[in-house]
This record gives C-alpha cells, structure tokens and sequence, in this order.
C-alpha cells in the first residue's frame, strides 16, 4: 500500500472506533421496523377515522329543522318567534323559513304535484345549520314550548353525534397507540444500547485513556444505533405501506367504515415515521449513554 | 507539570505506598522502579487520572484532580502520553488506526494526521505493519506502536509502564533512543522499569533521576545506579 492510501484510512471513523455488536444492532433495527409496520396501521387508523369524523360532522350541520303548525292567525308571529329564538341559541350557525314552493316541493312526493295549496293550512318549516359544536337540543324544545307552542324540533339526524364522537375518539386513540410505540420502541433501544455500553467498557476504558470526552464515546455509539434505527423503520414503514395498499378495496357500502387506509396527501405521513424512529433512537441512546458513562468510572 | 502530594493510595486493603510527593518537572527524565507488586503502575495512574489517590493531592498542570470534570480529565489526558504496560489497544482496530486512535477522539481531520502518522510510524520502524491488527504484533511491535499511539498528541508528559519489557536488548536501545530523542525536544518522561541495565545506559546519555518505591515509601535511589 502506497503511505497516502494508507494515512486516508488510519483515522478511524467515530463509530468504527466501537466494535460493530452483533446482537444489540440487529434488535435495535428489528424494533424500529416492528414498531413501524404497527405506527403505520395506528396512523391509518387516526386519519380514516379522523376523515369520518368530519365527514359525518358535515352532514350532522344540516341536520335539524324545526316544524311550525298553528291556526293562519298565529303562523307568522310564531314563525317570528322560533327565529328570534334561534337568533339567540348557541350552536345555531344560521336558520331560515322555507319558502311555500320549496315546501310545496317536499311534499309532492307524498300529495302529488298538483296540490292546492291555498287549501291547505300548510305547516312552516325553519332550517337550522349547526355549528361544528352543536346546539342544546332539550334547552332549544323547553324555549320553543313557551313562546312558540306550536313549534317542533325535529333532529331525527342527531343520533349521529354520539357516533361522531366515537371516531375522534378512534383519531384520538390511534394518536395515543402511536405515541405509545414510540415510546416502547425508545426503551427498548435504550436497553439494547446500555448492553452495547456495557459490553464495551474496555473499549470505553482505552477511548477514555487517549482523551476521549463522554460526549465524544456517546455519538460514537448514538451514530449507530440511529441510523439502525432508520433504517430498521425505513423497512418497516414501508411493508406497513404495502400492507395498507394491498387490503381489500372497500365498496359503497363498506365505505360506512371509509376503509382502513390512507387516501390522498395523506400518504406521505408514514414518511415522517423514519425520521422519527431515527429521532426517538437518537434521545434514547444518547440519554442512555451519557448515564452510563458518568456511572462507569 | 505533574505533582502528587503526601500521596497514599490503597486498593481498599492496606495501603500500598504512603505520602508520596513528587513533582515531574519540564524536561525532567524519572526513571521508577520497585519490586514487582510495589506500586508502580498504581503510581502512574496516579499521575494521569485514572484513579483518585486514597489520600493526598494529586495536581495536574496545576489543577487539582479532585476538582477536575471528566472533560477536564480528558483534555488533560491529550497532553500526556502513556504507554501502558498492556499496550490497551483496541484489536479491530488496526495498528494504524490505534496509533491515530487519540487524534480520531479529538476530533482531528485525516489531512491534520496525515503527515504525523506516516513520519511516526517510520520513526519507530512499523511503517510496513501498519495495517496489521493488534492480536497479530509481536510483543516489540505492540510496544513501539504504543509509543507511537502515546507521542502522536505531541504530549508535554510521556509515562511509560515497562515500555521494554518485551524487548530485546537492542530493541531495548533503540526504544530508549527515542525517548531520550523526546527528552531532548523538551518533553517531560518517566519510565517505570525493573532493567537497572537500561537505566544505567539512560544515565550515560542524559541525567535522570532514579526513583524507587520500596517499603511503601517513594526513595530517591542511590548510587547503586
Ligand atoms: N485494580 C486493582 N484492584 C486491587 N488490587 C490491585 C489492582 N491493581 C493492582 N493491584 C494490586 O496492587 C499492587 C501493586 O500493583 P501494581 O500493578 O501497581 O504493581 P507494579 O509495581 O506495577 O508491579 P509490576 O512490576 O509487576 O508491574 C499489586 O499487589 C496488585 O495486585
Ligand atoms: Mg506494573
């Protein structure tokens, strides 16, 4: 060999200088990749059930109508009132009378389209757009029995909020189940990396004996184990992401359940797991290594 | 450079030497000898930190010891070079790589060791065995690559634990050679060593003080020598 091709190599890399340990690396790298695959189902789960939130959100906002029959005499002033009413409830967003054609319109289907309307004491009907929070349903019945008697609220459709709360619940866990492998996968690569520390204390022993800083003997391991950690979580992430591609496709009627998966733009948010398991390796080896060291002395 | 005052250590059983003092001075060649058992690589850790005197005062470059972080004992570390009695090399490491090993933990760039290296592995003759891991060197070879490894920082302080212990003769001469060559550069040395041989050969090239530990006490050694 040729002195310049030699002295190029005679600088160790820092994570070379520890002895590649067979069995912490691998566990390390096969954790990441385990937690990932599963971080990726957690994540699927958060985001369909955070989309059928809002979906059945959207459709809970125009849910509710109120229904107005009195004497011709009382009609419009009671009308008057139920508006004033919702004008000053909390959770409406907006509320409207429909016009008589558009009632008319509803109820063709049931009376046939030429009805004579002049005829009929035609009941008045108020549209209600909620607010993402919705209204107090029994405070709104208890108003509109005193100061407008004739006036019923119908939300046939709010049986659907308990359901709505049930899939932020599921975004909520999914979220948590997400966290809680990050925080496995953290201590199981602080454990891998105390016994990397604790195989190598003579290594430890020499390094501190040319003047090595803790500092400097902790990257040393660190570097290692994240990029294992990368790349154990690159793998992973990635049969986590097939996996979710390849379940069964869901058709009009199993969308009810919006299918397990990701659509969209969403697809890149697996791509943050890596990093992450790379990250999360990262605090936990140097938080470990750096305890070791102060203890091995 | 390096003192220790009334310095006693014990191994948690008796003590094995009591009130030492003794102050390396710059430029300075301390020769340390003893039985086998007395003390003397204990007396040399002593000076470079690894452990903490049971009693007394050990003080480096002018800093307490006792007063010293970690990072502290680190960098203090890079200014003296030891070679250890069991050379401490890290075997998946090449013997290149080991002798660069305290420029690659302070952060040294290839190009900064680059010349360094190659000029001292000629220097103490391994320049064809540098690739050679350390299970695969002779006795004579492990030691000079570790007094490769322990003048690499350019070191104001060389402690050498029986750097000729595995040599022979000439061998003996030349490492000798080389430690007088850094004593003449201006570095601080002491070796610990049995081989009264080697000691007298030092004295007809420079003086240096004999030190002895026996019967737990550090002696300046007469003129037996
Ligand atoms: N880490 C240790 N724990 C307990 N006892 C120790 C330890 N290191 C050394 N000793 C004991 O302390 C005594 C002195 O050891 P030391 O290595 O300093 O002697 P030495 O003078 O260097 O001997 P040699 O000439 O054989 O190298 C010995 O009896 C040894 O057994
Ligand atoms: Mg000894």
């Amino acid at each position: 060999m040729t002195p310049s091709s030699r002295s190029a190599t005679a600088l160790p890399p820092a994570d070379r200088v520890v002895p590649p340990s067979g069995f912490t690396a691998r566990l390390t790298g096969f954790t990441s990749a385990a937690m990932a695959f599963l971080a990726v189902f957690a994540l699927a789960l958060s985001l369909a059930s955070g989309r059928l939130a809002d979906r059945w959100q959207a459709a809970l906002a125009q849910s509710a109508t109120i229904r107005i029959s009195a004497p011709p005499s009382q009609i419009e002033a009671q009308t008057a009132a139920v508006l004033a009413i919702l004008e000053t409830t909390p959770g409406v967003a907006d509320a409207r009378a429909l016009t008589e054609a558009e009632i008319a319109a509803l109820l063709a289907p049931w009376l046939g389209p030429d009805l004579p309307l002049d005829a009929l004491p035609l009941p008045r009907i108020v549209e209600i757009v909620e607010t993402p929070d919705g209204f107090d349903a029994n405070g709104l019945r208890m108003r509109l029995a005193a100061e407008a008697p004739g006036a019923v609220l119908d939300d046939h459709t709010r049986w659907r909020r308990p359901l709505v709360a049930a899939a932020e619940r599921l975004r909520l866990l999914g979220l948590i189940a997400i966290a809680l492998i990050g925080a496995a996968t953290a201590a199981m690569i602080t454990l891998a990396a105390q016994a990397a520390l604790a195989a190598n204390a003579q290594v430890i022993r020499v390094l501190r004996l040319v003047g090595a800083r803790d500092a400097w003997i902790a990257r040393a391991f660190v570097r290692r184990f994240t990029r294992r950690a990368f790349l154990g979580a690159a793998l992973g992430t990635a049969a986590g992401m097939a996996a979710v591609a390849a379940l069964p496709a869901t058709d009009a009627a199993g969308a009810f359940l919006t299918g397990l998966g990701f659509a969209g733009l969403h697809w890149l948010w697996p791509l943050v797991l890596p990093p992450l398991a790379a990250l999360v390796a990262w605090a936990a080896t140097r938080a470990a290594a750096l305890r070791e060291l102060r203890r091995i002395t | 450079m390096i003192e220790l005052q009334k310095v006693a250590h014990s191994y948690g059983g008796g003590e094995l030497f009591a009130d030492v003092t003794l102050a390396l001075s710059p430029g300075g060649f301390f020769f340390l000898t003893g039985p086998s058992g007395a003390g003397k690589t204990t007396l040399l850790k002593l000076l470079y930190g690894e452990l903490s005197p049971s009693a007394g005062q050990v003080r480096l470059f002018g800093t307490p010891l006792a007063r010293m972080s970690r990072d502290d004992i680190a960098f203090a570390r890079r200014r003296i070079g030891v070679v250890h009695q069991d050379c401490q090399f890290l075997d998946h490491l090449s013997l290149a790589e080991n002798v660069a090993l305290p420029l690659t933990v302070a952060g040294a760039t290839t190009a900064e060791a680059d010349a360094d290296l190659d000029e001292l592995l000629a220097w103490v003759g391994l320049d064809t065995r540098a690739d050679a891991l350390p299970p695969a060197l002779s006795g004579g070879e492990r030691q000079r690559a570790a007094l490769a490894r322990a003048v690499i920082m350019a070191p104001d302080v060389i402690l050498a634990d029986e750097p000729t212990g595995n040599l022979d003769w000439d061998m003996s001469l030349r490492l000798l050679t080389l430690l007088v060559e850094l004593n003449r550069m201006g570095k601080t040395i002491l070796i610990a060593t049995h081989d009264l041989a080697l000691i007298r050969a030092a004295k007809s090239q420079i003086t240096a003080r004999v030190l002895r530990i026996a019967g737990r006490r550090l002696q300046t050694a007469g003129a037996e020598l």
